[in-house]
């Protein structure tokens, strides 16, 4: 069974322990800008919200990619971007209509959540639980959620 | 069922892999109209750049079609006969069709002016091109780029990471005039003329003669004259129409490419098209537009393909976008970014940081086009905010005041914190 990351803001405190984690484990620093995942803090709302790529079905990154550089690795599901094929155009980076594929102007490649292999430092680190990785059907409500947020009207036809 | 594909571009081959997953008995054809393995044009610029070699530009890996069971034909489609489903190929042999999918792209525009035909002016368009560009573009060669549109722009920095002395040459008032206003156009000029390249805008080539051997000499308005060993033409392109050509009538329905509806289909009904020579409609205003983009080439060609084996799904509409990376400066431009009647503006720049936000919005509070230049961070929620068309409500009024929150914004009215007053209609 695939698993998922599943995120429940409501959760959160802010503690910014998964985006310390996760560019540690990507980038060797400790360094939130080199994050993958990204904690939204909300002022007004006093309430912090995780925000990292979902893994889509519709995979607009790796349809647009002219160079088949972000492929599915086949034992999380996970759309990864395959370094050395990646060519920096940033397509992805625009075609993603959830803005979670980012440009690395360091590597002159781009960088999204590919579910750290299996093992999503995010959710290992984080303290209260607002981020876990479970089997995928547990998050089918947020999955659900995410369809009725569709970005276009094609793919909800196509359903 | 038989499909056949005219044309092995990103739009033909997504819809190639697309028919085969959704009708595994059918027969899938696709027509490869250039003597290469099957490659990305705009992957082009990366091997100019020596960032990849050339196999680096191929979309897809050897054996990929054989292994789908896509059988990949490397003939050009020379004509169609609408009324018995046939299609003639380049070495005369004819092949039946169920369902086409036309999807043979677009072509670059050659400028009417003389000495488009020398030697040492080239497109960049087709690996060829490039084989050609990388022989004359040597470290320390003069090169004039005619053309600071999109394309041209993303030509401009692999010929300036090739060394060569650049000098560009645009006929509007400013570089890349379709996806800036002047002041983003301006930054771009700004950031290229500190990394060393002349750039001429509003100025037009009038034609180029031979100065020697090996040089060009590229004379411009004012008298003024550009010697060089290359001359790089990026004015622009054209769909790629002479299949529907025929003598001087067109055989299927065509504006400026051929006339989609939206499931792809043209105006006849067991053929599609898809990519940059179709026609299909602008996402917000419904009017029929080709933005020749790649992403809006791979959802065509998927929807195409979903439609041809009869499901059928609808195409949104075309959004324009586009993303630049020129020496380091990265700009973005989404939609309708110069605004629509009766909507509203926000703009922030900072040119002494070369960093500027542009946001549009409608009557109703929703966003509909936006720039971007120097601030790269989850570009792609505009994308996300835009095809939502859904209004944003207090949201509008926090980015009037801060646009840099966009992304704040988009995660606020998507599915992870609840609709909110942001939900879908
Ligand atoms: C240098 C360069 C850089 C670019 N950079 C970007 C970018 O950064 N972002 C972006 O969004 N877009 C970019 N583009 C545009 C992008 O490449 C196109 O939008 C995209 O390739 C369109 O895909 P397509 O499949 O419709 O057409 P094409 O890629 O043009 O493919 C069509 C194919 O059909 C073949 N063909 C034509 N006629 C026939 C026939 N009769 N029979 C058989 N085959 C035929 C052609 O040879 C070609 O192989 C760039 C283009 C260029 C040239």
């Amino acid at each position: 069974m695939l698993k998922a990351l599943s995120i429940v803001p409501d959760k959160c405190t802010g503690c910014m322990q998964c985006e310390l984690a996760c560019s540690y484990e990507h980038e060797g620093v400790f360094n939130p800008a080199r994050s993958r995942i990204r904690v939204f803090h909300f002022h007004d709302e006093a309430r912090y919200v995780p925000y990292t790529c979902t893994q889509c079905a519709e995979a607009w990154c790796q349809l647009a990619c002219p160079v088949e550089a972000i492929q599915i690795n086949p034992h999380t599901g996970a759309k990864e971007v395959i370094e050395n094929l990646c060519v920096g155009c940033k397509v992805c980076t625009i075609a993603c209509p959830f803005g979670t594929v980012n440009y690395n102007q360091a590597t002159g490649k781009v960088i999204k959540c590919d579910l750290c292999g299996g093992d999503p430092a995010c959710a290992r680190y984080c303290p209260t639980g607002a981020i876990t990785y479970v089997d995928a059907d547990l998050t089918a409500y947020e999955r659900m959620r995410m369809w009725a947020a569709r970005t276009d009207t094609q793919a909800q036809a196509s359903a | 069922m038989r499909y056949l594909i005219a044309g092995a571009g990103p739009a033909g081959v997504v819809a190639a892999e697309t028919l085969r997953r959704a009708d595994p008995q059918a027969t899938v054809r696709l027509f490869c109209g250039e003597q290469e393995p099957v490659y990305s044009r705009m992957a082009i610029p990366y091997l100019l750049a020596h960032k990849i070699d050339e196999r680096g530009t191929w979309l897809r890996e050897p054996g990929h079609f054989e292994a789908l069971g896509i059988e990949l034909v490397h003939q050009r489609i020379e004509s169609v006969e609408w009324d018995t489903h046939t299609v003639r190929r380049a070495d005369g042999q004819r092949e039946h069709y169920d369902r086409l999918l036309i999807a043979t792209g677009a072509r670059p525009a050659t400028p009417p002016v003389p000495g488009m035909d020398l030697p040492g002016v080239r497109h960049c368009w087709t690996l060829g091109d490039a084989r050609a560009i990388a022989a004359r573009a040597r470290p320390g060669s003069r090169v004039v780029l005619m053309g600071a549109g999109f394309i041209g722009c993303i030509i401009l920095e692999a010929l300036v990471l090739r060394g060569v002395r650049l000098t560009v040459i645009e006929a509007e008032d400013r570089m890349v005039p379709r996806m800036m206003d002047a002041t983003g156009g301006a930054m771009l000029q700004a950031w290229c003329e500190r990394k060393g390249v002349r750039v001429h805008t509003a100025t037009q080539v009038l034609g180029v003669e031979r100065a020697g051997s090996d040089t060009l000499a590229v004379h411009c308005e004012h008298g003024a004259v550009h010697p060089a060993e290359l001359l790089v033409v990026a004015t622009g392109v054209l769909p790629n129409l002479d299949l529907v050509a025929d003598g001087t009538r067109l055989s299927l329905e065509t504006g400026r490419g051929i006339r989609v509806d939206p499931w792809q289909r043209s105006s006849d009904p067991d053929v599609f098209a898809a990519g940059d020579v179709c026609e299909s409609v602008d996402w917000y205003s419904g009017e029929r537009a080709v933005y020749a983009i790649q992403p809006a080439a791979v959802e065509q060609g998927r929807i195409a393909a979903l439609n041809m084996c009869g499901r059928p799904v609808r195409y949104a509409g075309a959004l324009p976008m586009n993303i630049l990376d020129t020496l380091g400066l990265v700009t973005v431009s989404f939609g309708h970014w110069a605004g629509v009647p009766g909507g509203e503006s926000v703009r922030r720049a900072e040119p002494g940081r070369s960093r500027y936000l542009r946001l549009e919005f409608d009557e109703r509070d929703r966003l509909v086009g936006a720039i971007v230049v120097g601030l790269p961070e989850h570009v792609g929620v505009l994308r996300g905010l835009l095809q939502r068309r859904a209004p944003l409500g207090a949201w509008k009024a926090r980015l009037a005041r801060s646009p840099t929150r966009i992304a704040e914004a988009f995660v606020a009215c998507t599915a992870t914190t609840g609709l909110g007053d942001a939900a879908s209609p």
